[in-house]
């Protein structure tokens, strides 16, 4: 099983070996089967349950943790913040959302970029902060979407962005839809670049992102039950007013539908997207490198 | 005609029936000619003054009045020789958008526009104006027609959003409307979108990343619909018309937020009140605007219109940076 071969390897980054300090009072119970775990140990398989395989969200820095190579990651870009260009106040002003939102999420908006090695591989990478805000694009992520793209030009290196998404962030009015076409327009200039972009869309990605960067990417991947798509499932049962089948939108759903490459367990997905950039790349397979 | 009338529209519309009657009555009498004469221009001022301020609730009502001048009606009227060409070429054609080639101002152009229909049976076979993804790549394909044989293209918005739907999620409706952004972002050939009723999020914008974005006076333009906004801020869908208000989505709002490059006139009382004033003053921006960018090279075209959508956004620089998420 995937998820044995690869138990060891958070060890690595310094932070598993603490297992012992734990106190034995802290459980974690998987939602996919009720299973419980050491929460130690839970993290440590990447917040995915050994007994079932259900993945769980990830905060995003156990995310980049997760996904990028130890002591390479430069993260970028994070002087950004988003302005208040409509003045926007529903039940609480969009101001006091945004302050609210970075003290949580510990993140200055939606989105952490930067540059780093994905198994070996140098790339211009970016990391969506679902706990911001439901990681919805406004002007900042979409800056910060566009600044790795064409970071990517730049340096000349493949582009990875993991998205997890509600969508565009309505606070910030049309100039939150414009983003759309801001990032797709940055998507051309690495294609004409003649460089690798993989986009992995994580649970969940919708709305505005999934229908723009986030499915524009030469390999499209996925993580097992990840929900993909454009309209949120409840916006679609209210439109049509009935049941939505089982699995409508999920993963394995866009794999059958020939939406998405690959849908691909988190506890491989590192040494998938290195994999898949080598050979994009035509450069040699790393030595230790098992054919998929 | 369905003859629907908005709150804000009757005491107009009461007062030109008054003098309609009076017309009847006067029977060509002087006095009571200089008299109603007096009363049109009364009404025409009211109209213009009410008109000047309308909340951006009534803005949205207005942009999405059952009597609004649709796609078809723009196309007859500022369109010759029109060729409707139609399909995907993978699954089907989507009648909710409406495309072809036709001549603008003596030139060849490919047009395509959202298409909305009159009643209940127009309303169905066009599944009210919301398309689904074989519609944005029917767009994909004509916009690559119009790039292969150097044609401009315009294209006219109008939709309440893509379709929400099993089928339109099974086939890749993400999928259609983020291709045909990158795409819009590549045509080598003049570019201008014209919103004329609704703006509805990524489903408008599909058609819509374009060198210029023109708005009909009384258009809007959003990232959501008012009451998708309410249901989910403040979670109660009705809670619509604060919403409006709030997301600035009038032809107004979008020039000052710098993403509507010209608003364009509408008849007095709204283009449906004057379908033809209408269309005169859209071919006059349209046709300046076209004369502009065919002037211009491609690849500062190219360039320019990349520049365009680099640049939107409302950012601030933070004084010190936070404690943004790291691997340590
Ligand atoms: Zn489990």
């Amino acid at each position: 099983m995937a998820w044995w071969r690869r138990k060891k390897e958070p060890l690595e980054r310094g932070k598993g070996d603490q297992k012992v300090s734990v106190p034995r009072g802290l459980w974690s119970k998987c939602d996919g089967c009720g299973e419980i775990t050491y929460t130690d140990e839970f993290v440590q398989n990447l917040r995915v349950c050994p007994v079932c395989g259900h993945h769980h969200p990830m905060p995003t820095h156990e995310r980049i943790a997760a996904m990028i190579d130890p002591e390479t990651w430069e993260l970028l870009d994070t002087e950004l913040r988003s302005g208040d260009p409509l003045q926007f106040e529903d039940k609480k002003t969009y101001k006091s959302r945004i302050a609210k939102a970075e003290r949580n999420a510990g993140s200055g908006d939606a989105f952490a970029s930067g540059i780093g090695n994905i198994d070996g591989v140098p790339v211009s990478a970016g990391f969506f902060v679902f706990e911001f805000m439901g990681g919805s694009m406004g002007s900042v992520v979409g800056e910060k979407v566009t600044r790795v793209i064409e970071r990517g030009v730049e340096l000349k290196r493949p582009v990875v962005l993991f998205s997890a998404s509600g969508g565009a962030r309505m606070q910030e009015g049309i100039l939150s839809l414009m983003q759309m076409a801001k990032t797709s327009a940055a998507r051309g200039r690495l294609r004409d670049a003649g460089l690798p972009y993989i986009s992995v869309c994580l649970h969940p990605t919708t709305g505005g992102v999934a229908a723009s960067f986030a499915m524009l990417g030469d390999i499209i991947l996925t993580e097992p039950r990840a929900l993909v798509g454009f309209a949120g499932p409840r916006v679609i049962q209210q439109t049509i007013g009935q049941e939505l089948p089982e699995g409508f939108q999920r993963a394995e759903f866009l794999l059958e539908h020939g939406m998405v490459d690959r849908v691909v367990s988190r506890l491989e997905l590192r040494e998938h997207i290195g994999a898949l950039l080598r050979l994009l790349q035509n450069t040699p397979r790393r030595a230790e490198e098992a054919r998929p | 005609m369905t003859n629907k009338v908005l709150d804000f529209e009757r005491p107009i519309l009461e007062l030109e029936g008054k003098i309609r009657e009076l017309k009847l009555l006067s029977a060509g009498s002087e006095e009571m000619a200089s008299e109603i004469s007096k009363l049109e221009r009364k009404a025409q001022q009211l109209q213009k003054e009410r008109f000047a301020k309308l909340s951006r609730w009534e803005q949205f009502q207005l942009a999405k009045h059952p009597d609004r001048p649709y796609t078809l009606d723009y196309i007859g009227e500022l369109i010759d020789d029109f060729v409707e060409l139609r399909g995907d070429r993978a699954y089907a054609d989507d009648p909710a958008i409406v495309s072809g080639i036709g001549r603008f101002a003596g030139r060849s152009i490919v047009v395509m526009g959202h298409q909305k229909g009159r009643n209940t049976k127009e309303n169905v076979y066009r599944n009210f104006g919301m398309a689904r993804p074989e519609g944005y790549r029917k767009c994909q394909r004509l916009m690559r027609l119009a790039d292969q044989f150097r044609l401009p293209l315009l294209c006219l918005i109008d939709t309440t959003g893509a379709y929400p739907g099993i089928g339109a999620e099974e086939r890749g409706q993400s999928e259609a409307i983020a291709t045909s952004l990158e795409l819009m972002t590549r045509l080598r050939v003049p570019t201008i979108s014209v919103v004329i009723g609704e703006g509805g999020s990524g489903g408008a914008l599909a058609i819509g990343v374009t060198d210029r974005i023109l708005m009909l006076e009384h258009a809007v333009y959003s990232v959501i619909s008012p009451r998708g906004c309410a249901s989910i801020l403040w979670k109660n869908p009705e809670a619509e018309r604060t919403a409006a208000e709030q997301l600035r989505m009038t032809a107004e709002d979008l020039s000052n937020l710098g993403i509507c490059d010209e608003r364009i006139p509408e008849a007095v009382g709204g283009a449906h009140r004057g379908l033809t004033v209408t269309a005169n003053a859209m071919r006059t921006a349209l046709s300046r605007h076209f004369d502009e960018l065919a002037s211009m090279s491609e690849e500062d075209r190219l360039n320019a219109r990349y520049k365009k959508y680099r640049s939107i956004g409302h950012l601030e620089v933070a004084a010190q940076t936070g404690t943004p998420p790291t691997d340590e």
